[in-house]
């Protein structure tokens, strides 16, 4: 009862921030609101009993990428400003097409009867998920663990480079100056 | 057997002469280019004897037929088993004459083009294109099989052309060359019809294999019948169709008038001597299949023969211009050629006029080379080609006059000189088989002598006693060529034809027939008799003639309008009712549909390019909805 | 798994949420929200790994793992993403998307 309870209230917050999310001619509300999602799927994750996975999506998503991205909102526009949404023709063919495909994977999924496994569920807690993570026997996984780590050390210089202020000319004739 | 390999040179020295004096003669003082053409036709001419003197006497037993004998042949074109192209060079006693009378002719012309041309810009060209042409027709006349010889006849187009064309800053020079070479391409297209229509119904090219009386080629093509008369017959019609038109036969005539517009020189040694008896040459090569194989095409040959020399003879009469007056006299002379090779059989004694008719053409190209010659000095004294600039020219050019008068008492058929033994063998030929044909070519020798002794007396008489400046002879250089000439032109008459030239190669008895000859002499006489009454001095006799005669002299002085008549069918009827509308479905059809689909690829490209429009959303759409299309199709349909 | 839900619920959850990011990135024009849309889809595709993991295969961490890897994917991309967003600000004073279309025809 309670599972079935929870269940349908994370359900439905996810949803209707998700579809708010997409909506919403505010910028900074449209932020807020992508995080209520992701603290609800985090409530799923504990739901499911990961709770390791359900704190990495709290720290590194809802904490870390929400932060990412209203600094990034404040950098660049004007919080005031109502966005532009479409015009009305793209909305449609996009709805259509979304609404396409959203029918099309479920009926999918919903035809497919899954048999669920109703062996041992052993619930594992955060020493196997470590002992897991480093090792490199047939359960290991240590080298996705060292391939994800190059991923975000290229990562970070990228956009470091990327992001990097250019000398502009007033900064060149200041140098010439001197 | 004799070896007679050597003769493949006879045509190469002039085709490498004409590369040198092609590529460098620019280089070199034009004295220099004069002397490597002389010397390079002299060395041909040379070989020429030589090869004569062997086939015709040293290496040939008594008594036995002159046989064709291949001196050279390598396959050129392979393309199929049946079709396959030789090149070669072929020796027999037609092909042996043809090189001495081309090499001669084309030795005095390129001696005597060293005076006439001289000072002239263009003179290393001109001795490359007198090469070019020299070996086109040395080429020709030594074919082994006949589409050797269309190549070499279309070359001999070519070298015609550039050398009407020669003084190419002058439109009337221009218009003559283009029309020498489209009327002869035309007459080519029915020359290609039956050198097609031939080789396809008897299995090969090969002039031996075509030719041999005993042969299959002449049966096996004269089965075949089509719309009454046999295969054989129409493809000899439509070959003699191309060779009409090299020999300006009625009605491919028009371009030979005209042609005189190149220099004299040109007009001494194309169309005088060589390329227009290659048609008479052409007849002469096929005629055993003609004889033997389609005598109807035969009876063609002999009518346009005939009708062509009279229509050219009554022409002549009344033009003023010298060398168109000369232009004509060729034509009715070929037409003589024609006509004895129309009424000749095959074999012996039947074959009087195959042999009168290559005698007649070894003849004519002495003679005829030497009026020409002797035209171009007087041009070259008085700067002008009518004849009523001239007059009373004896005194100032006597060796031209003197070589003049041995000239056209060869063609009037005046006994001794040469001439009067070819065109007696010719009427004795006509008398023995179509009178009518006879009694045309007897009209014809005197309206000849009466024309040609008017053109003398026009020239060498007369009392014009003013001119510009006195006329003056012309250097040893262009005499010289008019002196020996005017030797063959006596002396040639004596050669023993019958014995060296036959249609079956072998010798027969020949005697003059006096019942044809004197009444010929006869003719000949009254037409020089009326010409010295009428011309001699000047008397108001020819204008009174002209004023009766008013029609037919007008229509004779407008060469009875055959240029007319072919400016109307071209450009009222082929240019307004089928080159028109080929140029509009051109134009609008064929152009058309190229604009048209690069119109539509132009649209297609317009359209299409909107997909790359850079809009990110865009780019997401279409990867979405085709996603999804494809899962519905891949996962569902399939 | 979680007693009276079955798989096919979580599923509905997740396939609703990647086709409201899809929406999302086809119709928005700010630079910033399109991003967010597509960490919707991220998300969405995390909820679905670990659903299959915890129904399907409870004894084995492959879908587990394989979610960490996702969100590690994620965050960095969102930090690239970000750099070049700022990129285009400083060159086009705006982020509306229509404004990157130069490679264009």
């Amino acid at each position: 009862m309670l599972n079935e309870f929870m269940f349908i209230l994370i359900a439905v917050m996810i949803l209707v921030f998700s579809v708010l999310t997409v909506l919403t001619r505010k910028i900074l509300r449209a932020a807020v609101y992508m995080l209520f999602v992701l603290i609800s799927t985090a409530g799923l994750y504990f739901m499911l009993s990961y709770n390791f996975l359900a704190a990495v999506q709290l720290t590194v998503y809802a904490g870390g990428i929400v932060v990412l991205i209203i600094f990034s909102i404040l950098l660049t526009s004007h919080l005031s400003e109502r966005a532009v949404m479409a015009p009305f023709k793209q909305s449609l063919f996009s709805a259509l097409a979304t609404l396409a495909g959203a029918t099309l994977t479920l009926v999918t999924i919903l035809r497919f009867s899954f048999v669920p496994n109703v062996g041992a569920d052993p619930n594992f807690n955060i020493t196997d998920v470590g002992n897991a993570l480093v090792s490199y026997n047939r359960e290991g996984y240590a080298l996705p663990f060292e391939v994800v780590s190059i991923l975000l050390l290229a990562a970070m210089i990228g956009s470091i480079v990327v992001a990097k202020k250019e000398p502009t000319l007033r900064d060149k004739e200041a140098k010439t100056d001197k | 057997m004799m070896d007679y390999t050597y003769t493949l040179f006879i045509p190469l020295v002039p085709l490498f002469v004409f590369l040198i004096l092609g590529l460098l003669g620019h280089k070199m003082p034009p004295i220099v280019a004069g002397l490597i053409g002389t010397l390079g036709l002299g060395l041909s001419a040379v070989l020429s004897y030589f090869t004569a003197m062997n086939y015709f006497w040293t290496s040939h037993v008594p008594e036995t037929a002159y046989t064709s004998i291949k001196g050279f042949e390598v396959p050129w074109l392979h393309l199929t088993e049946k079709l396959t192209i030789h090149l070669g060079v072929l020796i027999d006693p037609i092909s042996v004459m043809m090189l001495v009378v081309i090499t001669t002719v084309s030795l005095m012309v390129h001696i005597y083009s060293i005076g006439y041309m001289k000072g002239d810009p263009g003179f290393y060209r001109f001795f490359s294109f007198l090469s070019l042409f020299s070996f086109s027709m040395l080429g020709l006349v030594l074919a082994t099989n006949i589409f050797q010889m269309y190549i070499f006849w279309e070359l001999v187009g070519v070298s015609s052309f550039l050398l009407i064309g020669f003084y190419y800053e002058k439109p009337s020079a221009v218009a003559a060359s283009k029309k020498a070479f489209i009327v002869t391409r035309f007459a080519d297209l029915g020359f290609l019809i039956g050198i097609l229509m031939l080789s396809f119904n008897t299995g090969t090219f090969d002039f031996q294999t075509l030719t041999n009386p005993h042969g299959p080629a002449i049966a096996q093509a004269g089965g075949v019948a089509f719309m009454g008369m046999s295969v054989l017959t129409w493809s000899l019609i439509f070959i003699f169709v191309g060779g009409a038109g090299k020999s300006a036969m009625f009605p491919f005539h028009i371009w030979l008038p005209d042609a005189m517009e190149g220099p004299t020189p040109v007009s001494a040694l194309i169309h005088a001597a060589t390329m227009v008896v290659a048609g008479v040459y052409l007849v002469a090569r096929l005629f055993p299949v003609f004889a033997l194989g389609a005598p109807d095409a035969l009876h063609v040959v002999a009518w346009i023969g005939g009708f062509s020399s009279i229509f050219a003879a009554v022409i002549a009469c009344t033009q003023t211009d010298i060398k168109r007056v000369l232009a004509f006299s060729t034509m009715s002379q070929i037409g003589y050629m024609m006509l004895a090779l129309g009424v000749s059989g095959y074999g012996g004694e039947e074959g009087l006029g195959f042999m009168a008719s290559n005698f007649h053409l070894f003849t004519h190209a002495m003679f005829k080379a030497l009026l020409f010659l002797g035209a171009g000095a007087v041009i070259h004294a008085v700067h002008s080609n009518e004849m009523g600039d001239m007059g009373n020219l004896r005194k100032y050019l006597p060796i031209t006059h003197i070589t003049f008068l041995i000239a056209c008492l060869t063609i009037a058929g005046i006994p001794p000189f040469s001439g009067f033994f070819s065109k007696d063998e010719i009427l004795a030929a006509a008398f023995k088989d179509n009178k009518m044909l006879f009694a045309i070519e007897y009209i014809v020798a005197g309206l000849t002598a009466f024309y040609m002794f008017r053109l003398y007396y026009g020239i060498f008489w007369g009392k014009k006693t003013h001119y510009h400046h006195t006329p003056h002879e012309a250097p040893k250089v262009m005499t010289i060529p008019l002196l020996i000439l005017a030797f063959g032109s006596v002396f040639a008459g004596f050669l023993p034809f019958h014995n060296l030239v036959t249609s079956d190669g072998k010798g027969f008895e020949s005697h003059i027939d006096w019942m044809i000859a004197i009444p010929s002499i006869l003719i000949g006489v009254l037409g020089i008799a009326i010409a010295t009454v009428m011309y001699k001095s000047e008397t108001a006799i020819p204008d009174k003639m002209a004023q009766s005669f008013k029609h037919l002299y007008k229509w004779a002085l407008r060469k009875f309008y055959m240029d007319e008549v072919y400016l109307f069918v071209t450009r009222k009827i082929i240019f307004r009712y089928i080159s028109m509308p080929i140029a509009w479905f051109d134009r609008h059809i064929v152009d058309g549909t190229m604009n048209g689909i690069a119109g539509i690829t132009q649209y297609a490209a317009y359209s299409i390019k909107g997909l790359q429009s850079g809009k990110l959303q865009q780019y997401a759409f279409v990867f979405v909805s085709g996603t999804v299309i494809l899962v519905l199709i891949f996962v569902y349909l399939v | 798994m979680i007693q009276n839900i079955p798989l096919s619920y979580f599923l509905v959850i997740s396939t609703a949420m990647f086709f409201i990011g899809i929406y999302g990135f086809l119709t928005r024009r700010n630079l910033i929200t399109m991003l967010m849309s597509v960490e919707l889809i991220l998300n969405s595709v995390n909820i679905n790994f670990v659903a299959f993991n915890k129904y399907l295969f409870p004894q084995h961490l492959q879908g587990h793992f394989f979610m960490l890897i996702v969100i590690a994917v994620a965050a960095s991309e969102a930090a690239v993403a970000i750099a070049i967003i700022i990129n285009i600000y400083r060159n086009f004073k705006s982020i509306d998307v229509e404004n990157v279309d130069e490679m264009k025809f």
